[in-house]
């Protein structure tokens, strides 16, 4: 799998994510600055990071998501790319239009920085494929504003059409009030596009892949992603 | 020419910062303070000179990067 991580000023995740990325892959990853007006040739997945592009101003991801590069990842999942975006990467692939709807400031209004549960809705996508439908896993956040909103009708398409792959829950899988720490619509996590191939998370997962982190529950998604090039190739 | 676009939450979106600011005032004691919704103001200077191609560029540059028309609406005013 050759995987591209997007740099922004102010993105600080981008290593972490690219160790994630060549632990499970075993190849280095491409790192793209954001002036670049193409991806290196025979890039599989686009990764957004977390971080703090451009500091948050205007908007979470406003100005990181009119970036020249965005327009070569726009292209990219038009012909069926993998875009992945994480945190920061999430709120940036809302405010292209990659994704819908928009992260708000959490409804308690503090940052929160801890790990939290989240279920896998479905196992039978490229960014689920390492997990078990059903399965509940702990990964790390670290968000000011990760409380997903879209309006009623957006809501019930995501649902209808199975596009809520993760989703906030406590420890032994429960969805309540209490494990939604962040007051997102349907205790949403993560969310893909109609046709599949962009998804957006605001947990962490490349923070919980290796022993020495304390939990090694993301590595399924990284391994899911390798495993559906291998099947491909 | 001096422009001025106004930027505020549609109504019906949750503003915790709004919030936080309201209960802020009535502990403060300002009297009568029924709701706060907060948003931006961008002053922007213009090489226009043709009001309508001023307004024109202010819509595009609201739509394009100033506002999340998904959460938000916009207001713009030439000043002159």
């Amino acid at each position: 799998m050759k995987s591209a991580v997007l740099v922004f000023p102010g993105i600080n995740r981008e290593r972490d994510m690219a160790r994630a990325l060549k632990l499970a892959s075993g190849n280095d990853t491409a790192m793209v600055w954001h002036a670049e007006t193409a991806l290196p040739k025979g890039t599989d997945l686009v990764v957004v990071p977390g971080g703090f592009s451009y500091g948050d101003y205007l908007r979470c991801g406003a100005i990181a998501a009119r970036a020249p590069v965005m327009d070569a990842v726009r292209d990219f999942a038009a012909k069926g790319g993998l875009v992945l975006g994480v945190c920061n990467g999430f709120q940036i692939l809302c405010e292209s239009g990659l994704l819908p709807g928009v992260l708000m400031r959490n409804a308690g209004l503090k940052f929160v920085c801890r790990d939290v549960h989240m279920k896998v809705e479905r196992s039978d996508t490229p960014f689920t494929r390492g997990y078990n439908a059903g399965q509940v896993i702990r990964v790390p956040v670290a968000h000011g504003e990760g409380n997903y909103e879209a309006d009623e009708e957006t809501l019930k398409r995501l649902e209808g059409d199975g596009r809520v792959l993760y989703r906030y829950c406590s420890a032994d899988g429960v969805v309540d009030e209490t494990s939604n720490f962040n007051g997102a619509a349907h205790s949403i996590a993560g969310i893909v596009n109609e046709r599949g191939n962009v998804l957006g998370m605001m947990p962490h997962p490349e923070n919980h892949v290796e022993e020495i982190m304390g939990c090694t529950d993301g590595r399924g998604l990284f391994a899911g992603l390798v495993q559906q090039f291998e099947k491909a190739a | 020419m001096k422009a001025r676009v106004t930027v505020t939450l549609k109504s019906g979106i949750l503003d915790p910062q709004g919030k936080a600011i309201e209960g802020a005032l009535k502990s403060l004691g300002v009297d009568g303070v029924a709701s706060v919704r907060q948003g931006k103001v961008f002053d922007i200077e213009l090489a226009a000179t043709d009001k309508t191609k001023a307004e024109a560029a202010l819509k595009a540059a609201a739509d394009k990067l100033l506002a999340n028309t998904v959460i938000e609406n916009y207001r713009v005013e030439v000043l002159g």
